[in-house]
């Protein structure tokens, strides 16, 4: 429906590319529709596409739902066994596999590959069919997409076409995208955000560029050279990309809007991004994979209402995802799953069409439709949202649940703390004791004691690290996710043998 | 009267509107150009014209409702017919103000 109603509605626009010799709305209607004519050629329960991003995202995303096929993309840069072992559950698969993953996935069985170019240049080939653009029904699965859980194992998200279609025609208004509009995407395809802009993009007329994988001096030379106005970046890029705009003074006169979500953006961060790039409106969406991406968003007037307060109830909204968006609900949920008072926290749950919380196997979502996010958060009395985080990822010391993000928070308030993670790592005495891995900016000479000392005047004893690890970075996926896991495991390793300290 | 649901496809028989519904509370007499609107998968041509009143045309990516009936539509392809419940008219829905997030 989306590629249809753009490819009649904004049909000589450009969908894809450079503005001189993209792929228009029309032509990519025409690509999508002989995709599924040879998707339905090669039968498949799946079409998977393992590579970076390129045109076959959008047409191989299309082209799959067309053809009532659930698409899958899988993260390129997994190691062979996770690769092999993910791609095996969803056989019998059509694979459009990028560079040198043909090579990794030998002997899998009940596989078709299509290498990338190939299935580009088939799809250009005016003499195969067009499929009827209008095949799927809501119902049917659109996107799977591999969510890693705590325990490691993935899961298999479930998105259907009607959980995505209400998200785009819930927050999007057809063709309002102006002409000059232009995107640059470089989150991976296997990110609910590369799913869910493919569709915003094409609903709303604005023409993508894409970027193969990310890399910030890149990214910041295509938004100047596509002149793009819009950006979607996870929290690890932007701090990288300020670094070069910061470093060549040049800024990036194009930039209209600036959106960022997928983890916790650090308030100093967003400062700084105010700072740098003032004439860009920022966005803060929160969302999962589960919910069809954004829920909830802090908009560029709160951005910049919210930086120049004195009020700190206002100033406080900085550090907010904002407020929920129409068609969402969402209700702060006690363990026992009560609703909790006015601004205490709780557990985020949520509840409207384009929630799924299904997973192959498995529905998580309850009787009454709502999905449990494992999120801890807040709203505060004007209805803006606060995350703290997973609430697997809360210290339990000597019997009380810790948070850290509270600790993190303080951490990053420091003078010369750019990132810090706080997590648990065993002991006997106490359960878990609080430790922390801290980034310094360049130039910085804060000390351990200094740290301590200062979080401890802030949070008092029981939640200040015993032991803070100075790292070069900490440890993120492609994401932006913080792999707390291997953060625990090296600091566990690192102060593990010491006995409990002072608490 | 068609008992509609979220995701169905109707079409006009006196112009080129289609619609996906958004939202739909049970049985509605949905027009366009003043006559039934049928679903998209039934043979009939669209042979008629739109009556006088019911000309107004319909625009492709807007959505119409009737708040009361708890109706809302989106039109997916263009026409000359104007949609309305019954002899009722539906209403244009205003545009969304969010900023893009993805």
């Amino acid at each position: 429906m989306i590629l249809e109603m753009a490819a009649d509605g904004l049909a000589d626009r450009v969908a894809l590319g450079s503005r001189d010799d993209g792929v228009t709305f029309a032509e990519l209607g025409r690509r999508s529709r002989r995709a599924a004519t040879v998707l339905a050629g090669m039968p498949c329960n799946h079409v998977v596409l393992v590579d970076e991003n390129s045109p076959a995202v959008p047409i191989g995303l299309f082209g799959s739902a067309i053809a009532s096929t659930p698409f899958v993309p899988v993260n390129y840069r997994l190691a062979d066994d996770r690769l092999r072992a993910i791609v095996s559950q969803v056989t019998p698969a059509l694979v459009i596999a990028g560079r040198g993953v043909p090579e990794r996935l030998v002997g899998l069985e009940g596989i078709q590959l299509i290498e990338r170019a190939h299935f580009l240049t088939m799809v250009e080939d005016e003499a195969v069919e067009e499929s009827d653009g209008w095949g799927c029904d809501p119902e049917t699965v659109a996107v799977l997409l591999f969510t890693s859980g705590t325990t490691g194992d993935p899961k298999a998200a479930v998105l259907r076409h009607r959980n995505l279609a209400s998200y785009v025609v819930g927050s999007v208004e057809f063709g309002a995208a102006a002409e000059d509009e232009c995107a640059i995407v470089s989150v991976p395809p296997y990110h609910i955000a590369a799913i869910s802009s493919v569709l915003t993009t094409t609903y709303s007329g604005r023409r993508v560029v894409q970027l193969e994988a990310f890399d910030p001096a890149r990214w910041v030379a295509t938004v100047r050279a596509e002149s793009a106005t819009h950006a979607m970046v996870v929290p690890t890029m932007l701090g990288r990309i300020l670094d070069v705009v910061e470093s060549d003074g040049l800024g990036l006169p194009s930039l209209r809007s600036l959106s960022y979500g997928g983890g916790p953006m650090p308030a100093p961060v967003v400062e700084r991004a105010l700072r740098t790039l003032p004439d860009v409106d920022l966005v803060n969406a929160y969302g999962l994979t589960e919910t069809s991406s954004t829920i909830a968003l802090l908009g560029p007037e709160h951005h910049r209402a919210a930086f120049a307060s004195d009020d700190p109830t206002v100033r406080a909204r900085l550090g907010s995802v904002g407020q929920v968006l129409p068609g969402v609900e969402l209700s702060i949920r006690d363990p026992a799953g009560a609703p909790v008072t006015a601004g205490e926290r709780g557990e985020i749950w949520v509840r409207g069409e384009q929630v799924s919380g299904e997973y192959v196997g498995l529905t998580t979502t309850d009787g009454e439709g709502w999905f449990r996010t494992r999120d801890a958060g807040h709203l505060d009395e004007g209805g803006f949202l606060y995350v703290h985080g997973r609430l697997d990822d809360v210290i339990v010391r000597g019997g009380e649940n810790l948070s850290p993000g509270e600790i993190e928070e303080v951490l990053l308030a420091c003078d010369g703390v750019e990132a810090a993670a706080v997590v648990g790592i065993p002991d006997i005495e106490w359960g878990e004791r609080i430790v922390a891995a801290v980034v310094l900016s360049p130039g910085a000479s804060v000390t351990e004691e200094e740290l301590r000392v200062h979080v401890q005047g802030t949070l008092r004893s029981a939640r200040t690290p015993e032991r803070i690890k100075f790292v070069g970075e900490l440890p993120f996926n492609e994401s932006g996710k913080l792999l707390r896991r291997v953060l625990r495991d090296e600091l566990a390793g690192e102060f593990g043998a010491e006995p409990a300290g002072a608490g | 009267m068609a008992g509609l649901k979220p995701g169905a496809r109707m079409r006009s028989v006196t112009c080129t509107t289609e619609v996906v519904v958004v939202r739909a509370a049970g049985e509605v007499d949905l027009r366009c150009g003043g006559e039934p609107m049928v679903d998209v998968a039934e043979a009939a041509a669209a042979t008629g014209t739109p009556a006088p009143g019911f000309d107004g045309g319909t625009l492709i990516g807007k959505r119409y409702s009737d708040e009361g009936a708890g109706l809302e539509v989106l039109c997916t392809k263009a026409g000359q017919g104007a949609l309305s419940i019954g002899e009722i008219l539906l209403g244009v829905q205003g545009a969304k103000p969010l900023p893009a997030s993805d």
